[in-house]
């Protein structure tokens, strides 16, 4: 059944009025047009879709937009502010921490909420944070590699 | 590789009724310096015959605001081609890599090409490239000497702008030379290219380009593009291999609000412009398929291989077996098994079609753009010129995203059908399903040593992989590799990164293992004792020096590995260092040393990821993924039981890239995957003595080899 539900968008307010069953990834990609959000296994296996809401990664293919309702949700489009990248995003470009870039907004947002919870995470901590977030390239070690650099750009201060 | 070991896509079917004029592409290319190219030999241009000029298949252009283009038909998946290409273009015409786009795989635009495999990219398309830009920095010169009215030796070109070296303010930038006219020159047989020892961009360290857009989620692949109006469509599939639709019941689907049903034969869809209602209305249609005849499973597939093989070919031979087998005094007869392994891109095949009267545009996930242009023709009985692809970025293909483009040719009956832009994104479960799989293969190999630890002979029969890599390139002075095709697959396989090379790898690597063991000898100078082939020597101590190897006969106990193989013209060597738990069988690869002698490589960073994505790619197949299928049906059909590997698979990666600037380049997004599983294995036998003979080398059969040695 549709209803509107209400909620914020990469800092925008915003309201849509659908299924509240349906998937936020389609939500995001089919009515806001936000296609940096990716799918890829539709089950939560692979973490391609991953978004934040509440500053948490959740895998948007199975994350019902009604679960979204007065919440804050961040894609990829939104981690940039005031068109200066996010030190995540720089510390990825620096690294070549990406092959076909697939996987790579789920890997940046998995990251972030990762670093919101531990600012200074060690590289076992890294492993174990994106374990279940799928990259077929191989891009592995230079992911962990850029998650640490931007660790330690970030150091003492926010993640935003 | 061949061209035999890909479908053949068959041209002659096709009337050519678009003939371009080279004036008529000059326009469409919107004027500037135009430099013609030819890529490769007369076949190809035979190939290309329809839409383009025949003396040329490749062209770059200089536009009025300086930049550079470069038109190819290939594709970038990931693998860094398109930033390679860009540095050798740059390097050549002397221009700011900035200053350089890459228009690629895009039908309507550039020449033709036989699709994005075989690392081809920079060996192949590569030196005409360097050839082209050096020939247009030539014609710069030309031009602003007649504008100038200086000679031409008097001038340099840098970063863009033409000056004269004795009074610099007399300058012109390149993008002012057209002066707003088209120009047009064709590159001569042979212009001089620049020595390593110029190389300014060449063969230095370069970021990936576009890795801006893909960290902020501007970049867009097949399934982001959107055009008004559009509908999602998914498509009724069968429940198994050889399944046929027997009856189907799509009235609870068409009450659904907004859903249209298309049915067309064996094609039966729902479309609906939110892609998730046309997931519930494809839950709502009823439908009975026949049962599949195939009665084959992962398990009886390998006898499935061998009792059906056709006649062998032989691949390579010399002396005389019979004579090898007198002379040897250790014989040992192994078989090798590999299963059948998906491609499993993070991007599933998808298309966006839109067929507008008797013209196609698709924006298609493919390593082969042109080839589904014909695919596209023949099945909507289109022209040729009325069908463009556009290849926007392509979320990894591996070999997989090459072969029959279905989803392009589905996404386009349906608009046809709909009279709407119609999006085909096959699910993770389709993907699975239809993927041209990595084949299942067998492998069987006789090998002897003399007394005093010399190969004797060798005899070599591979059935179902493949012939790439199956020729061993040892000093054995008695031997022959014969190599069986001829069963049938229960499902589609096809290329599959460095095809038929890591079975082949697999088998014999851990055979010379074997024959080390049996030797007493350590296994790296086994190997480099019984090489010829310098580049494989360097490879082979480069690796042994990075590492730190001390010699000691296996199994040590220590748990390390060491392969040797060559690929796309590159030779490559491994060492990798794994951690055994006897009790679970569960293997952790530490640490893999990987060095590559790939000639001149033109960015040491893009080889080098291409080396860790490799590693790491090949530790899926080496340990975790197999396809598990049964009576026609697949039973992995999502990720959480076919198991790519994750970080924590990930050991510690270190490449060592041979100097070799002299040579001409080779292959660079292939080779370092070849050895992964022989390097793994022969690891594991170090550990434990234990022979694995089977990929993947899961827990479980880990735990029965090592149980069979007691």
């Amino acid at each position: 059944m549709a209803e509107t539900i209400a909620f914020t968008l990469n800092d925008k307010p915003v309201r849509v009025t659908t299924d509240g069953q349906k998937p936020l990834l389609w939500v995001l990609r089919t009515d806001f047009g936000l296609t940096g959000t990716k799918p890829s296994c539709g089950q939560a296996h692979c973490g391609t879709c991953t978004v934040l809401v509440d500053n948490k990664a959740v895998r948007s293919c199975v994350y019902p937009v009604r679960n979204a309702s007065g919440r804050e949700v961040r894609t990829i489009e939104g981690l940039a502010q005031n068109g200066e990248l996010h030190p995540l995003q720089k510390a990825f470009v620096a690294h070549d921490a990406l092959q076909c870039g697939y996987c790579t907004p789920g890997m940046i947002l998995t990251a972030y909420s990762l670093l919101l919870q531990n600012p200074e995470p060690t590289r076992e901590e890294i492993v174990q944070g994106l374990d279940r977030n799928l990259c077929r390239c191989g891009a592995h070690t230079r992911i962990i590699d850029a998650i640490q650099a931007a660790a330690q750009a970030m150091k003492g201060g926010k993640v935003q | 590789m061949s061209n035999h070991e890909y479908p053949q896509i068959d041209f002659t079917d096709f009337q050519l009724d678009l003939d371009l004029s080279r004036r008529d592409l000059l326009k469409a290319l919107g004027g500037g310096i135009v430099i013609f190219f030819c890529v490769g030999d007369g076949s190809i241009l035979e190939a290309q015959r329809r839409s383009l000029p025949s003396d040329f298949n490749a062209f770059l252009r200089i536009g009025a605001d300086g930049r550079v283009t470069c038109f190819t038909g290939k594709i970038e998946q990931g693998q860094g081609n398109a930033t390679a290409l860009a540095q050798m273009l740059a390097e050549e015409i002397d221009m700011p890599l900035d200053a350089v786009d890459m228009v690629m795989g895009d039908t309507a635009l550039c020449p033709w090409d036989g699709g994005t495999w075989g690392s081809t990219s920079i060996r192949q398309f590569g030196p005409s490239l360097r050839a082209a830009a050096a020939e247009a920095r030539h014609v710069l010169l030309e031009l602003a000497a007649e504008q100038l009215n200086v000679p031409q030796a008097r001038l340099a070109i840098e970063n863009g702008l033409i000056y004269d070296r004795e009074q610099k303010d007399r300058c012109v930038t390149c993008g002012a030379l057209a002066q707003g006219k088209t120009i047009a020159r064709r590159a001569g047989e042979k212009p001089a290219v620049k020595n390593p020892s110029e190389f300014k961009v060449m063969c230095k360290p370069c970021p990936q380009r576009n890795a801006v857009d893909k960290v902020t989620g501007k970049a867009l692949y097949a399934g982001d593009v959107r055009l008004p109006g559009m509908l999602y469509a998914r498509l009724l599939r069968p429940p198994a291999h050889g399944a046929k639709l027997q009856n189907v019941d799509t009235s609870a689907a068409e009450k659904m609000e907004g859903v249209t049903v298309v049915r067309e034969g064996d094609l039966v869809a729902v479309l609906h412009a939110d892609p998730d209602q046309a997931n519930q209305a494809l839950s709502r249609v009823r439908a009975e398929f026949t049962p599949s005849p195939s009665q084959l499973d992962n398990r009886t597939i390998f006898d499935h291989l061998v009792k059906n093989a056709g006649s062998g070919r032989t691949v390579a031979q010399g002396g005389d077996l019979e004579e090898g087998r007198q002379m040897a005094a250790l014989v040992v007869e192994q078989t090798y098994l590999d299963g059948y392994k998906a491609h499993a891109a993070m991007e599933t095949h998808t298309a966006l079609a839109h067929v507008e009267g008797d013209k196609v545009t698709v924006w298609l996930a493919t390593q082969t753009p042109f080839p589904a242009q014909d695919q596209l023709a023949k099945a909507l009985g289109f022209d040729l010129g009325n069908v463009r692809v556009i290849t926007p970025f392509v979320g990894g293909g591996f070999g997989g995203k090459g072969s029959a483009n279905t989803q392009a040719i589905e996404a386009a009956r349906l608009s046809r059908a709909t009279g709407k832009p119609v999006q085909v994104c096959w699910t993770r479960e389709e993907e699975f399903f239809f993927d041209a799989f990595r084949p299942a293969a067998v492998v069987t190999i006789r090998s002897g040593l003399t007394r005093d630890g010399k190969p004797a002979f060798w005899d070599y029969s591979v059935y179902a992989a493949g012939e790439r890599g199956a020729a061993h390139f040892y000093d054995i002075p008695h031997h022959r590799t014969t190599s069986f095709g001829g069963a049938a697959h229960p499902f589609a396989t096809g290329p599959w990164r460095a095809p038929a090379n890591n079975t082949n790898c697999f088998a014999r690597e851990s055979q010379i293992d074997l024959m080390a063991a049996q030797a007493r000898m350590d296994p790296l100078e086994f190997r480099l004792k019984n090489l010829k082939d310098q580049r494989a020597i360097r490879v082979l101590e480069a690796a042994a020096e990075r590492f730190g190897w001390k010699p000691a006969p296996t199994p040590s106990g220590r748990g390390l590995g060491v392969a040797v193989g060559t690929d796309v013209g590159t030779w490559v060597a491994e060492i990798a260092e794994v951690q055994v738990d006897k009790r679970t069988g569960r293997v952790q690869v530490k640490r893999v040393v990987c060095a590559q002698d790939m000639g001149l490589c033109v960015n040491p960073q893009g080889a080098a990821i291409q080396v860790e994505g490799c590693i790491t790619m090949g530790l899926g197949y080496a340990l975790t993924e197999d396809i598990h299928f049964r009576n026609g049906m697949i039973l992995d059909r999502n990720f959480d039981t076919y198991e790519l590997p994750r970080f924590s698979a990930v050991p510690k990666i270190e490449t060592v890239l041979l100097d070799r600037k002299d040579q001409p380049a080779h292959g660079g997004g292939e080779p370092a995957i070849i050895l992964v599983g022989a390097v793994v294995a022969n690891a594991i036998h170090d550990a434990t003595g234990a022979s694995l003979l089977q990929l993947p080398m899961t827990p479980e059969r880990v735990r029965k080899a090592i149980t069979a040695i007691v």
